[in-house]
């Protein structure tokens, strides 16, 4: 038993590294950087969904000029003194400069198709989007920006799980996203949440599967353990959508799968719907 | 004595969180006095070698399971097995006693003490069913003004193709949802393995207590050691890089009181175990006994809402 992994963390990369980022994996088209960035990084050959940026994510949903960034001051701490292979601050300081990022989460007000909402959108490039200190609250302070100014909040998630260098605090950070969602709720405010390639472990675990809304886009990796680790426990031939937005989607675990082009229009009519009467 | 090599890494930590601001739960509950009480309890903390001894305790096979205890603390027990949905999952167990001659809503993972019982109860790693239990149960609590007590051991949610396929993230997330919002007093106590998700869904709770030689982690120190030594046999160095024993989780906030254990372990005397246990469950109830549901739902929210370190 002592083997078993069955952490919140999990080792799933977003994709098998293709030979250039900007080669599509599954048809190996080509692309130059306006492309995909035209193309909101989904291949215009077979449909691919190329893993996603926060900014270009904010920038692709946001009405132009309408974001309003919140929390900028949050940095991670190193509360454990966590030394693995290398230090967590170093991991960390490389993580910033890779990526132009404070942490793995990006907060604010935005509007979309003139709608305000509040916006919490991960980033898997960061630590491969992983949830500690500083994503649990952004993400509670998004719960509480949107309660405060009466409108909905729109998460879209990318992430391996909880942060292993921040120990047991990062498993808090699962009631904590709950915490806040749950005063959410009580505020009256939707959450709709939007699951990227991938969502598993923690962030699966708490906040993600508990919006009013639940979209994933289309292949998505939504699986809380990941395939590497039930495959190794049950030994078994797991189906080839195995823990996919397809596959949830026919379990009846989310609410409907969205392709990328689609999910601004869409977010725009569950704001509308959303919207009390006047 | 001059301080010893752990003893000056310890200083240097606190020194770090001293200059740190906690997040807002620490500072309305002060956060100096907080770190002074840290730093008290220097000498009190585990070391290496003792932190592994506790992964080894908490995982002895001998140790006392929630049963265990269920039988020492509750009268006129009554075990509920139904999720009303799938099926009756044995990693996870639900049912009514009284403890004190008052009612109480008990949920709790459940290992298997033989070879075929471990299997049948899948070592105390629940499925979606298993979850679904214990929010039939502490649905039911609440309906009657019940409290909630949760016996927390498990080395994890239980990663099949089945558990995955009906939402075991989904199944972790509601269950502390429900959690969040019940109106009567919830403890929690973890009794062994405290294992990541599959831990924390049943332990969002008003007090959070913690047996001496248990753990509590966000993955286990092989899983740790896999992914960032990238070699399980370092586990030992992932476990004392986390630290996931009770000392430990008091001082960042995570839980509030460590219970005492008999010498040696729980299983040395599990009739001592189940009493010091039961005094430490008594007195946390005791102290949430009177406040407004409401009262009790906000300060649940915020104690959770307030955990965290950053800079
Ligand atoms: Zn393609």
């Amino acid at each position: 038993m002592a083997k078993i992994d069955v952490s919140v963390e999990t080792n799933d990369q977003p994709t098998p590294p293709p030979s250039h980022p900007n080669t599509c994996p599954s048809c190996h088209s080509h692309y130059r950087d306006d492309e995909l960035e035209k193309s909101q990084w989904v291949c215009e050959q077979c449909g691919h969904h190329f893993p996603m940026r926060a900014r270009a994510r904010i920038a692709s949903l946001a009405d132009p000029g309408s974001f309003a960034e919140e929390a900028t001051e949050l940095h991670s701490a190193d509360p454990l003194g966590f030394f693995d292979l290398r230090p967590y601050t170093e991991r960390l300081a490389q993580a910033e400069m890779e990526t132009g990022l404070a942490d793995a989460m990006v907060i604010g007000r935005a509007a979309i198709e003139k709608r305000q909402c509040e916006l919490a959108v991960m980033d898997f490039a960061f630590m491969g989007g992983s949830m500690g200190s500083v994503v649990g609250e952004k993400f509670s302070r998004a719960c509480d920006s949107a309660a405060e100014a009466k409108m909905p909040l729109v998460a879209v998630t990318s992430s391996g799980g909880a942060r292993m260098q921040e120990g047991i605090l990062a498993l808090m950070q699962l009631p904590k996203t709950v915490a806040a969602v749950e005063d959410l709720h009580d505020s009256g405010q939707a959450l709709l949440c939007v699951m990227a390639h991938p969502t598993t472990g923690g962030v699966l675990a708490s906040f993600a599967t508990l919006g009013d809304i639940v979209l994933a886009e289309p292949n998505a990796l939504m699986s809380f353990a990941g395939p590497r680790v039930v495959q190794e426990i049950t030994k078994e031939k797991l189906p080839d959508d195995f823990g996919r937005a397809e596959q949830n989607l026919r379990y009846g675990q989310i609410d409907a799968i969205v392709p990328r082009p689609e999910l601004r229009p869409t977010l725009s009519r569950l704001l509308r719907l959303f919207d009390a009467p006047n | 004595m001059p301080p010893t090599e752990h003893e000056l890494r310890l200083r240097e930590r606190l020194g770090r969180l001293r200059n740190l601001p906690l997040l807002g739960g620490a500072r309305i509950s002060g956060e100096l006095e907080r770190l002074q009480r840290q730093i008290e309890r220097i000498g009190e903390e585990a070391t290496d070698e003792e932190i592994w001894r506790k992964v080894e305790l908490a995982r002895d096979e001998d140790r006392p399971y929630t049963l265990d205890y269920v039988e020492r603390l509750f009268d006129d027990w009554f075990e509920l097995h139904g999720d009303r949905a799938l099926g009756d999952d044995g990693a996870m167990i639900a049912g009514l006693g009284k403890l004190d001659g008052r009612t109480v809503v008990l949920v709790g993972q459940q290992k298997g003490r033989d070879v075929h019982e471990r299997a049948s109860r899948r070592f105390g790693m629940p499925n979606p069913e298993g979850y679904r239990k214990a929010w039939h149960a502490m649905e039911l609590a609440d309906r009657h003004g019940f409290p909630v007590v949760t016996l927390v051991d498990t080395p994890g949610a239980y990663p099949g193709v089945f558990a995955e396929q009906h939402g075991q993230g989904a199944a972790i997330a509601r269950s502390q949802s429900i959690m969040a919002r019940l109106k009567v007093p919830i403890v929690a106590c973890v009794i062994g393995e405290g294992g990541s998700g599959g831990a924390i869904a049943i332990a969002l709770a008003d007090r959070v207590l913690m047996q001496e030689n248990a753990i509590y982690s966000v993955i286990s120190p092989e899983g740790c050691a896999a992914i960032l030594w990238r070699d399980a046999g370092q586990k030992k160095k992932a476990a004392a890089a986390f630290r996931p024993d009770a000392v430990h989780c008091r001082e960042l906030g995570v839980i509030d009181e460590v219970v005492s254990e008999p010498v040696g372990g729980a299983h040395i005397d599990p009739d001592l175990a189940a009493r010091l246990l039961g005094q430490a469950l008594r007195e946390s109830l005791a102290e949430l006994d009177g406040i407004p549901g409401d009262d009790l739902r906000r300060r649940r929210r915020a104690r959770f809402r307030s955990l965290g370190v950053f800079a």
